[in-house]
């Protein structure tokens, strides 16, 4: 689920608030998103490959964490950011489509995406 | 009292792959085109957020023939090969579209050619909806429709609906609908799903649409535990063990999957994708990136440390039941009613075999390509007709509670997920667990039917509940009808399969709810 959202990097572009699919954001007085309906998150990441500052972080578990992760160390494990980094979203980038060639899989003998 | 009022020649309801094809192809059919969705177009649904391949075959006879016959026995045989011609047929055409003219980054092989096989979600569901707006549909996102609109002789008129980030109401009035709202995953967390509560399946039968094979709603996807990233395919490479390392025997991701549930229901089971060499590794990332995020952000390396794993139901979006069709045109019996996509049944292409994965994106781009040009000719058929007609709302639990009382959505969802997600009750099916389970759920309709009421932004989410309820009605209702085991329907209580019954279900009603059933046949040449 969501869990953060980096005041200092947002630029209240709003971008979050309007592509979250379920609508969990709302934007807060001074323009920064607040997570205002947490439990409606279905951990899907988009928010985080929509975001131009790489401030959202959308943790794996499907239930809120008892404690926000620390920021430090998902920026030390570039966590923050990564998904849209491996999408190939953001200037400069390669688009991830690109590269997207499956592994040949074992059961059904033909490259597949799915 | 409506807050925002419009007309359009055609109202797609649903913002992923179908709806979008939908409203691109009804606007360059003439049409004045509407696109809501629940939450947003380009993030909204099942394919947004993953990777898929796509049931791309090269026009040569031998090849397309292969195609066809690969799934017809594990579909049961319940699928149309003409349906499956017209579908090979029209996703190439959409792909080598979404290739030349939108411009879609596909990946190249050695001799530099596009590999047309597969779509990564974000990237595509961005394109569509660039595209949309550029043929001229107007999108409202965060728009749930919470009813239909039916005029004096019962034909659909339009929708209505909540805008919820402008806390207002709105209305559409149009010459068509097409309903391209997702099946239904009864709010599993399976990946991209939630919005997916077969909103779509509960307003089409309140105007008299029927569904089929909703006994094909058994789907269960694989997922590290406590997380939402679905992605069975992948688990082709695991082995599946017991909590003390011991080999789980039998367990598999397409064969062996009923072994991991029976198992889950009193231990944990742990896997590893320990088959996958270092190649496939590679291209499992660069194909899947969303695959990884659990993995990576728990530090857990999935190719030699155990994991724990779940099983995440995903209901009629991975199964093949929805909206009955009538025709190549993916028109319903209701008319001015149309469904594409996961809100369609999927039978004709994958009879009772789950259409996840490629068969449900070529029926996703397929179907609503054909259901967008439909209903941009139905509307040009009704002239000013179409949007001048008295109309009236058909929705009902929810909207529209019979007696006094207030019962909050969230008690019918619990009530509902408590008879639809656990695997002894949906997956491993037996009659002895069915028939109570729809007595709950027949009793849960009846209380949401008299007291479940909400208003404004909740009128959606009351709407969302009553429609799980209605789904799981008509899925067990025809779960106790197949007293056989064909294609994902499998009955503990009758494990073979029964060749008197090879014939599709019809389901339908909503306080009665009826099953009946269809020669293929006849349902591959209706209208």
């Amino acid at each position: 689920m969501i869990e953060i959202v980096l005041g200092e990097r947002c630029i209240a572009c709003d971008k979050c608030v309007e592509v979250c699919p379920t609508d969990v954001f709302v934007r807060g007085d001074d323009g920064v998103p607040l997570i205002a309906r947490q439990g409606d998150c279905q951990t899907c990441y988009l928010c985080e490959a929509y975001c131009p500052v790489d401030a959202l972080y959308v943790a794996p578990a499907v239930h809120p964490l008892p404690a926000p992760p620390d920021v430090a160390e998902l920026t030390e494990k570039g966590l923050l950011g990564g998904y849209r980094e491996q999408i190939g979203w953001g200037r400069g980038r390669t688009p991830g489509a690109r590269r997207a060639v499956g592994p040949v899989m074992p059961t059904t003998s033909q490259v597949i995406v799915s | 009292m409506t807050d925002l009022d419009l007309t359009a020649d055609v109202l797609v309801a649903g913002g992923g792959p179908a709806g979008a094809w939908a409203a691109i192809k009804a606007a360059e059919s003439g049409a004045d085109v509407i696109l809501v969705d629940k939450g947003y177009l380009g993030t909204s649904g099942a394919t947004a957020a993953a990777g898929t391949g796509v049931w791309y075959v090269e026009p040569d006879p031998h090849a397309r023939n292969l195609a066809m016959a690969s799934r017809e026995g594990l579909g049961g045989h319940l699928a149309d090969r003409s349906w499956m011609a017209r579908v090979l047929d029209q996703t190439y055409a959409n792909m080598n579209e979404l290739a030349e003219v939108y411009r879609y980054p596909f990946p190249v092989d050695a001799d530099g050619r596009q590999i047309r096989r597969g779509l990564q979600g974000p990237e595509y569901m961005r394109r569509m909806r660039i595209r949309a707006r550029r043929s001229g549909v107007r999108v409202l996102d965060h728009s749930p429709v919470t009813e239909l609109l039916v005029d004096a002789g019962g034909a659909v008129a339009g929708a209505a609906g909540h805008r919820r980030q402008h806390d207002g109401s709105y209305r559409v009035r149009a010459g068509a609908v097409v309903l391209a709202t997702g099946g239904c995953a009864f709010l599993s967390k399976a990946l991209g799903c939630d919005v997916n509560t077969g909103d779509g399946a509960l307003f089409a039968a309140e105007t008299g649409a029927e569904l089929s094979g909703m006994e094909f709603s058994n789907a269960y996807a694989i997922a590290p535990a406590f997380t939402s990233v679905t992605k069975t395919a992948f688990y082709a490479y695991a082995t599946f063990h017991h909590a003390d390392g011991t080999v789980l025997e039998g367990a598999g991701s397409l064969k062996g999957r009923s072994v991991i549930a029976r198992a889950l229901l009193t231990e944990p089971v742990l896997c590893r994708l320990d088959r996958a060499g270092e190649e496939d590794r590679q291209a499992m990332r660069l194909a899947q990136p969303n695959f990884f995020l659990p993995f990576d952000r728990q530090g857990i390396d999935p190719f030699t440390q155990l994991f724990p794993v779940t099983l995440l139901a995903e209901g009629t979006v991975r199964g093949t039941g929805g909206i009955r069709l009538t025709g190549y045109d993916c028109a319903t019996s209701v008319p001015g009613l149309y469904a594409a996509g996961d809100a369609a049944t999927r039978e004709p292409i994958c009879g009772g075999f789950t259409g996840g994965g490629s068969h449900n994106a070529a029926w996703a781009m397929s179907s609503g390509t054909w259901a967008g040009r439909a209903a941009a000719r139905h509307a040009r058929t009704l002239g000013a007709r179409a949007t001048g007609r008295p109309v009236r709302g058909a929705g009902g639990a929810g909207l529209r509670p019979g007696t006094g009382g207030r019962l909050d959505h969230r008690e019918v969802v619990e009530a509902v997920q408590r008879e639809v997600l656990p695997y002894e009750k949906n997956y491993l099916r037996h009659g002895d667990r069915l028939t109570p389970a729809l007595a709950a759920l027949d009793e849960t309709w009846i209380r949401a039917r008299q007291a479940l009421r909400a208003d404004d932004a909740a009128a959606a989410r009351a709407r969302a509940a009553a429609a799980l309820a209605a789904n799981a009605r008509w899925m067990y209702a025809s779960a106790l009808a197949r007293t056989e085991s064909r294609g994902m329907h499998r009955r503990d209580d009758h494990p073979g399969l029964d060749p008197a019954q090879h014939h599709r279900l019809i389901a339908g009603g909503l306080d009665e709810v009826w099953v009946a059933p269809e020669s293929v046949r006849n349902a591959a040449v209706a209208s």
